[in-house]
């Protein structure tokens, strides 16, 4: 008993610390003293009076929305005596391999800094700057000669590292057995099966309604999706996060999308977060930074060239390079076993006082980054909007799927839930595609990391993504992977080689991603 | 004209009598190389015939139809791909001229408010004969921009953008101007270039070396609906398989064609910026062929729906579903009905920022040519949705509300989504049978459809 109750205490320390220096917290203050003129304030009974107020005026909820806010993003404390580090990551083994991938980026980075004789960061002189200004708009238009540019690596081999990952604690022995992990990752993490999986996801379940199959044509809308909507827009009246988040699992609609998304992720955009983007844009203006060349790259090679998302370029350019130059974005790497880069000013390697973190947010993109834009920008048309929302998409989610950690949401645990799921309850597949040297997660491997963007229809992914929010995890990735490939099992099985294998999985732009989860979920017989 | 009749189900007019046994084979004649081959060859009991052979089927140019038509001989069962006089709607001048015409009607019959329904064609001119006319609207409006389009022309060719009367004059005094001045009458009808879409020669006149041109020019929507900073505008298929009485179906498929640099009307004299023709942008420098610059028109109506809600998204499709009804009933009586043909036409429509639909132009021989492996799916379906709605097989009954990816639109009336006779009277319930942008689950539909149409046969009596 004492224990939970010094544990909560100090929860609730730790989210009065960091709501202390939010601007809510000036906004609740000046409310405070604002409301003193009120004639139902007495002096008696100021305390009680203050709260009423703030709860008929809908601050209370605000408030609300920020404390569930923090309590979803950030892990609770552990033991008082843990070093920061593990809020990063509390295996050894785990934060050891992120650093030495780390250095290997940084090196890459450095390498192609050096051979191209670019230097990291430079100051864009005046003509420059206004030319960039004038096309602000439109950056997709400008075709800067980025043939010497390559990615500083793709999902590929960052897979090889995860592959290569083992626990040095562990022995498994050289003996076969019914219960060795016959996949590519090979690390004892914790992962669930169906049936922890259908209490996880009970609201995805074959008798409570989806957005996503109960809204399909032959259904008629009285059935379900009608009330659905009607919920919904009564979720956004009260303007509460928490219903959003529990409504949002069976799905959203999407003229009430934008609106769930940003209350789920605390997002309203006050003049000063307006400004701070006009800052940032400033910053891009101002400077000229190797990664964006990177980022051009990216966006050129993957958004650019979809069907769908080309139309968006100059929105990903206008959020990307300003996400670069966010130093709020280092927050996050509190919790993140990654690290932010260090460089120092040229001529002080090594002195601290010189360090600066490269790119100012610690974020090096890859191959295919952008695809973690590009979907939202159905949803968000105002670039300060768009931006706060893939931010704080990133710092809640994306992050996951790029460092090395034993985070349930993390790619590790996804790529062992993924591979586990499939050995456990389509062995014969997994057992065939492994003997013609076709592992199943060399294929489902891209999706995962980008979240599936790119590579299925627009609206199935937004409906993923509701998902996603709803649960505040990203395990489902791992479930849809393995569902994809128990929908498509009948053809693996007749397929000899890893090509194949991938022509059968190339094009993913017809599924319907919720009744695939349903069947795997809640209709396979295990 | 207009005027709602009682429908006690009609039957969409596929010929009764003895012609309504089933064929087995079916002669086919094209010269199109692209999709259309594809989908006819891959047509059970349809078989090639070539140069003299005779054939039942025709899908044809409209250079062959100017020539041959008048002295064919068809059979009852015979059918071919284009109405005679098909210009009167896709010429832009003639479809000006029929709407007008149709909207003074309207307004005699019906009043201001119907009329109204009809201003979805910005304003146009026909150059030169209305050329004091059209100064006396620019005077009107200073400032705005015009678009000067060639008539008879296609794919974006011709065209350019002016503010100023200054630049007419120069290009009145230019060749084409000089070749107008001696031939200022308009040029009969008959005689006259009729193709709506991809002809560039005129082989009426072997005198002159230079085509007579005729142009319009036509008010410039200046502040079309943009997305990511770009100008699109859309293409929509209507399938016509009479006039009189006037039956019209539309696909649900479509795309929206994308410019493929930013929208500013800074730079008027930048022709790719603001022609969205396919063909126009590939031709532009910025074009990389694997982008293809479409989208099917299914994600535009989604991402709308998430913009603006499903109410104002339902308004803008009801208003196309308009333009469509409309433009077919301005010329439902000029169009020379004969009952061997049909016409599959592309409608070009351009979205303004208020939601509104304009009407650019209607296109007879839309391309079937596909850009993408997408593009070419469309095509394919849409084909042999037309081929079936066409029904060389007569296996239809005829009451059919939905063929594939096409739905009934208009039946010598509006036809409703609702199942059974409609009460026209109130009006107030009435939804149109149209899908546009919906989901199109066309191959479900035709199994279910072709295997009731089966058993029904085999029902007897």
């Amino acid at each position: 008993m004492l224990q939970e109750e010094s544990d909560l205490s100090l929860v609730i320390a730790q989210i009065v610390q960091k709501l202390k220096g939010s601007n809510l917290y000036a906004q609740l203050e000046r409310q405070a003293w604002a409301c003193l003129q009120r004639p139902e304030i007495r002096l008696e009974s100021l305390k009680e009076d203050i709260k009423e107020f703030f709860k008929i005026s809908g601050w209370e909820k605000k408030l609300q929305n920020a404390v569930y806010s923090e309590l979803n993003v950030y892990p609770l404390p552990s033991h008082p005596s843990a070093p920061p580090e593990h809020l990063k990551e509390p295996l050894v083994y785990m934060r050891k391999a992120q650093g030495s991938w780390e250095k290997r980026i940084l090196k890459s980075l450095n390498s192609m800094c050096t051979e191209l004789s670019i230097p990291l960061a430079r100051k864009r002189p005046v003509g420059e700057q206004k030319e960039l200004l004038n096309k602000w708009n439109e950056m997709g238009t400008d075709e800067p000669d980025l043939s010497l540019f390559r990615p500083v690596y793709a999902p590929k081999d960052f897979l090889e590292v995860l592959i290569n990952l083992r626990n040095p604690n562990y022995e498994n022995g050289d003996s076969l057995s019914f219960r060795t992990h016959l996949g590519l990752i090979q690390v004892p993490l914790k992962v669930k099966d169906i049936p922890e999986l259908k209490e996880c996801f009970v609201e995805l379940g074959l008798t409570t309604g989806q957005l996503g199959i109960d809204d399909s044509t032959q259904v008629p809308p009285e059935l379900f999706e009608n009330e659905h909507v009607r919920i919904g827009q009564k979720v956004l009246v009260q303007q509460d996060s928490a219903a959003a988040q529990q409504y949002i699992r069976q799905g959203s609609p999407t003229a009430l999308r934008a609106e769930l998304w940003a209350l789920i992720l605390n997002i309203s955009s006050q003049p000063e977060d307006i400004l701070y983007y006009e800052q940032l844009k400033t910053n891009v203006i101002q400077h000229d930074l190797l990664v964006d060349s990177l980022i051009y790259k990216d966006v050129k090679l993957t958004a650019s060239n979809d069907d769908y998302y080309f139309v968006f370029e100059d929105y990903l350019y206008q959020v990307l390079l300003c996400f670069s130059r966010d130093t709020s974005v280092l927050g996050h790497f509190a919790y993140n076993s990654a690290s932010p880069p260090k460089s120092y000013i040229r001529g002080k390697l090594g002195l601290e006082e010189y360090a600066v973190f490269y790119p100012p947010n610690g974020v090096i993109p890859f191959h295919g980054f952008s695809m973690y834009v590009a979907p939202l920008c159905f949803l968000y048309h105002e670039p300060y909007k768009l931006y706060q929302i893939f931010r704080e998409m990133y710092v809640r989610f994306f992050f996951r799927l790029h460092s090395i950690s034993s985070h349930p949401s993390g790619i590790v645990s996804l790529c062992l839930l993924f591979e586990t799921l499939l050995q456990t309850y389509l062995p014969q597949l997994f057992y065939h595609l492994r003997e013609i040297g076709a592992q199943p997660l060399r294929i489902s491997f891209k999706w995962m990391v980008r979240a599936f963007s790119g590579y299925l229809a627009t609206d199935q992914l937004l409906l993923l993504w509701d998902r996603i929010l709803g649960y505040n995890s990203l395990e489902i990735l791992a479930v849809l992977a393995a569902a994809v490939f128990a929908f498509r099992a009948v053809n693996l099985m007749e397929v000899t080689s890893l090509a194949a294998a991938e022509a059968v999985l190339a094009d993913l732009s017809t599924l319907k991603v919720m009744p695939l989860l349903q069947i795997f979920l809640f209709a396979t017989v295990t | 004209m207009s005027r709602q009749k009682n429908q006690s189900f009609k039957g969409h007019g596929l010929s009764k009598g003895k012609e309504r046994e089933p064929r087995t084979l079916i002669r086919f004649k094209t010269t199109l190389m692209n999709t259309l081959m594809d989908v006819l060859r891959h047509r059970p009991g349809w078989v090639e015939v070539k140069d003299e052979g005779e054939w039942d089927f025709y899908w044809c140019d409209v250079s062959w139809l100017r020539e041959n038509f008048d002295h064919t001989y068809m059979d009852e069962h015979v059918r071919i791909s284009h109405f005679r006089n098909h210009y009167e709607l896709t010429r832009k001048n003639y479809m000006v001229k029929n709407l007008k015409r149709f909207r003074k009607q309207l307004e005699r019959e019906a009043g201001k408010v119907e009329a109204a329904k009809c201003d979805f064609f910005p304003k146009t001119f026909e150059m030169p004969c209305e050329y004091h006319l059209f100064v006396e609207e620019f005077r009107k409006n200073p400032g705005i921009t015009w678009i000067m389009k060639p008539v008879a022309r296609s794919q974006g060719k011709g065209i350019f953008l002016f503010r100023r009367l200054k630049d007419i004059m120069d290009w009145r005094k230019g060749t084409v101007g000089k070749k107008l001045t001696i031939v200022e009458a308009q040029p009969n009808r008959a005689n006259v270039n009729p193709s709506g879409s991809h002809d560039t020669k005129s082989s009426d006149d072997q005198k002159e070396e230079i085509p007579v041109e005729n142009y319009v020019a036509q008010r410039y929507v200046e502040n079309p609906y943009l997305i990511g900073g770009r100008k699109f505008d859309l293409r929509v298929y209507v399938l016509v398989m009479s006039y009189i009485p006037l039956r019209a179906w539309l696909y649900r498929d479509g795309f929206a064609r994308f410019s493929n640099t930013r929208f500013t009307l800074n730079s008027i004299d930048d022709h790719y910026v603001h022609l969205t023709n396919v063909a126009v942008q590939k031709t532009s420098p910025d074009y990389h062929p694997k982008k293809g610059c479409k989208w099917m028109i299914q994600r535009f109506r989604q991402y709308l729906a998430s913009k603006h809600g499903p109410e104002a998204v339902e308004r803008l499709f009801r208003d196309m579903d308009n333009i469509f009804i409309r433009s077919l009933q301005s010329v439902q009586k000029v169009i020379i009905s004969d009952k061997h043909c049909f016409e599959l036409y592309g409608y070009d429509i351009l979205v303004d920022q208020d939601l509104k639909p304009w009407l650019l132009e209607v296109n007879a021989s839309p391309s079937l040519t596909a850009s993408s492996q997408e593009d070419y799916e469309l095509k394919t379906c849409l084909l042999e949705d037309t081929l079936h709605v066409v029904d060389m097989e007569a296996r239809l009954t005829g009451r059919e509300k939905r063929v594939g990816g096409f739905d009934l639109m208009w039946n010598d009336g509006p036809v409703s989504r609702e199942e059974g006779p409609s009460d026209l009277s109130g009006m107030g319930n009435f939804v149109t049978n149209t899908h546009l942008g919906c989901v199109n689950d066309r191959k479900e539909q035709l199994r279910q459809l072709f295997r009731s149409l089966q058993v029904q046969k085999k029902a007897p009596g």
